[in-house]
């Protein structure tokens, strides 16, 4: 790549605008329709990359006024203690309401089971469904993608979750134009993707150019892990290194940001934005492929949890 | 400076532009292959995504990995090897972006066409060359018209099937041309291709040496997409009204929205519709920066130097150029629900930011897609018709024409009942006149085109 080659005739219009200023006006276009037209929206907020570019461009949408939603944070009980920190820092630097819904408390009140593999991000919907009933929320910002899967590449912008939180691909909404519908019936609620168009690229480029500060996890540090499945883990007391299981010291980073039982590290040296974007560049592994042990449970994984209400 | 070429990458973040565009073809015209091919040999298929195709692949017991299993995502679609619904694909080149809607060909799924052709700004009709132009073809070329894509590609695919002849492409080009013409595509290129050789496709033909044009990812690389705005009419609908009432900004009232045609100037004289107040743009924010200009598709607040009443839904328009008010709408729609649409029936039309009650006064006629022929007074229209239909809104809405404005021309119908997305809609009329525009001798032929 060089840089007359990323220069097409388009740009040499004044008028022109580059992808990354087309992606953005997309998204925040999103973001004001929801607030237009729903009561009670609420932005899922996991300290990851994806949400915080979500929660950067409502920031921008709404300047100089405040976000007019609250955060949702399903807490699985194994997140990295860095993104926890980075949570917190960043509801009270822009006065934000946060909400969490807890795996944990599920699990002590008996109303969900650990499962034998130890891996809770399954175990999410549960608490999602539940907090998003009890406060009533109307609208469900996420920070999904359509690269990131299959499934997901046949999300809708505006999802029509029923009563359940449930997803059935065959009956969704023809989304025409830029006008979404987001009329739905009590107890229904959307999901809504502003990053739907976004890919991994698209993020850690926009990421760079807002100069956007991340969880420290996301550039290559040293750090203690162990293999499992052809993943580097990080030790912890959700059950690992088990017998058999060695720890060691490697130089690592972070693509995906997701409970640490499922949420694999990749080798790495990239430790600037600069370097990330060139390893991401170069990579000839997707992000969920290379680092989540979730999607790889079968060949539907994502599409059966999305119908139960996962994002 | 760094010597890694790579790290320009991060310097030009923002210095390569996105292209939305949308395939069309029929059920074994080879689109999965070329949308495989595309994205496989623009090195977009990543390794883990390729060994699951090849393991799943493996599990059928077919020998060769079979790339619609990249695009085939549901697990109906996989079991019955058929593309059911609009899947949303993105690659990516050293010049450009690219947002690929595949749409299913069939007939059953026209509304998924129109879906993935509402926001494409080209899109590629796919033939095979033995078969040349046949009914769906015509198809395609229709909704492409209908929905007035800018740009269309005949890519005439399985070349190798014809033995690579010159006169095969030329002939199917050629019908093909002055057909998608006589609709009023503006532009129609037409590319010889094989998807399962690779011929055309990313890399030029060794075999068919008396082509000279582009391959196709070299047309969707360099397609002029950006039209000047200032030639179009100023138009912004207000999405949200920005009022922070803080110590910092005790006044401020700004005007949240995404510019939908034209363009913006700090100073210029708009009216606010349907109310018709005027009043003079004072400051445009775009996203945090102020700025003297801004212009379609920019997300901006704009502010306004008098304290008028305006809300969501409201359209400001420079003075010069503002459009007209009515609550008489003619269309041409087509329907995207199971339920039908009947004449009588009561409605939600979402048009830009605003949401108004209708009803639907008449439908006088219905397209026959099959063989093009114009039905009239249907009475009422199924899933996947397209037809002309009268509307009556309870307010006025400022509907410029579709074939104006794809933004400010474009409605939804809705139920009032459930929410359920009824009906797209295109203000105005749909073929004839652009038609007689574009190619006044085909024009007059009497196919039912006077939409």
């Amino acid at each position: 790549m060089t840089a007359t080659a990323a220069v097409t005739g388009d740009l040499d219009n004044p008028y022109a605008l580059s992808h990354l200023d087309a992606l953005e006006s997309e998204a925040v276009h999103i973001f004001r329709e929801v607030a237009g037209e729903f009561e009670r929206p609420v932005i899922l907020f996991s300290g990851g990359k994806d949400s915080i570019v979500m929660l950067h461009l409502a920031l921008k949408a709404f300047a100089p006024a405040a976000v007019p939603f609250s955060l949702l944070h399903v807490d699985t009980g194994h997140n990295f203690p860095e993104v926890l920190d980075y949570r917190d820092r960043t509801v009270e630097r822009h006065g934000l309401r946060l909400h969490v819904a807890s795996v944990q408390d599920f699990i002590d009140r008996g109303e969900l089971r650990e499962r034998p593999d130890g891996t809770r991000n399954p175990l999410q919907t549960v608490p999602l469904l539940d907090a998003i009933e009890k406060s009533r929320f109307d609208a469900v910002f996420g920070g999904g993608r359509r690269d990131e899967e299959k499934a997901r590449a046949k999300e809708r912008v505006f999802s029509l979750r029923d009563e359940f939180g449930g997803w059935d691909p065959r009956r969704q909404r023809p989304e025409l134009w830029q006008l979404y519908n987001g009329k739905h019936s009590p107890g229904e609620h959307v999901r809504v993707f502003p990053l739907s168009n976004w890919t991994e690229l698209d993020v850690w480029q926009y990421i760079a150019r807002e100069k956007i500060e991340l969880p420290a996890i996301y550039y290559a540090h040293e750090r203690e892990v162990f293999a499992r499945n052809g993943m580097w883990l990080a030790p912890g007391e959700w059950g690992g290194p088990k017998d058999g299981e060695s720890l060691e010291t490697r130089q690592v980073r972070y693509r995906t940001v997701g409970d640490m039982s499922c949420t694999g590290a990749v080798d790495s040296d990239a430790d600037t934005i600069e370097a990330v974007i060139t390893e991401i560049a170069a990579s000839r592994l997707t992000e969920r492929g290379a680092t989540r042990a979730d999607d790889k449970m079968s060949e539907a994984a994502m599409e059966d949890r999305k119908r139960e209400g996962y994002f | 400076m760094s010597t890694n070429t790579d790290a320009i990458d991060v310097v030009d973040a923002g210095a390569t532009s996105l292209l939305r565009f949308a395939t069309a073809g029929s059920v074994d015209d080879g689109k999965s292959t070329l949308v495989g091919r595309l994205l496989h040999d623009s090195k977009s298929v990543l390794a883990d995504q390729l060994e699951a195709v090849e393991h799943a692949s493996r599990s059928r017991g077919q020998e060769a990995p079979d790339l619609a299993l990249l695009t085939d995502g549901l697990r109906a679609e996989r079991e019955q090897g058929i593309t059911i619904d609009v899947a949303y694909r993105y690659f990516a080149t050293p010049r450009r972006r690219f947002i690929l809607a595949d749409t299913p060909g069939h007939v059953q799924y026209t509304r998924n066409m129109v879906t993935g052709a509402s926001t494409a700004e080209l899109a590629v009709v796919l033939v095979d060359a033995r078969n040349g132009v046949v009914e769906q073809t015509r198809r395609h070329a229709a909704v492409a018209a209908l929905l007035r894509v800018p740009h269309v590609v005949l890519a005439v695919n399985k070349m190798d099937l014809v033995d690579y002849a010159e006169p095969v492409f030329a002939a199917i080009a050629e019908e093909f041309t002055t057909y998608a013409a006589s609709l009023g595509v503006p532009e129609i290129t037409a590319i010889p291709i094989s998807a399962l050789a690779g011929d055309n496709v990313v890399t030029p033909s060794a075999t068919m040496d008396w082509y000279g044009g582009p391959t196709v990812l070299e047309h969707l690389e360099t397609v002029a997409v950006v039209a000047d705005p200032s030639d179009d009419p100023g138009r912004f609908p207000v999405q949200y009204v920005i009022r922070p009432q803080t110590a910092e900004h005790p006044d401020y009232r700004g005007y949240a929205g995404q510019i939908a045609s034209g363009v913006l100037r700090v100073g210029d004289a708009v009216t606010v519709l349907p109310s018709g107040r005027t009043s003079t743009i004072e400051a445009i924010d775009a996203l945090g920066q102020a700025v003297d200009v801004a212009w379609a598709p920019q997300s901006v607040t704009v502010r306004l130097s008098d304290d008028l009443d305006i809300s969501r839904g409201d359209l400001i328009a420079p003075t010069a150029g503002a459009p007209g008010v009515s609550q008489d709408i003619e269309a041409t729609v087509c329907h995207v629900a199971d339920r039908p649409l009947t004449v009588g029936q009561r409605v939600l039309l979402k048009h830009t930011t605003r949401t108004v009650k209708a009803i639907v006064k008449d439908i006088p006629s219905r397209l026959t897609l099959d063989d093009l022929s114009q039905h009239p007074a249907p009475g009422e229209l199924v899933a996947n018709d397209i037809g002309r239909i009268v509307l009556r809104t309870a307010e006025p809405l400022a509907l410029d024409a579709y074939a104006d404005s794809r933004r400010t021309g474009s409605f939804l119908l809705i139920d009032p009942a459930d929410g359920t997305t009824l009906t797209a809609g295109m203000a105005g009329t749909a073929f004839a006149e652009a038609a007689e525009e574009a190619a006044p001798a085909a024009a007059a032929d009497d196919e039912g085109w006077d939409f």
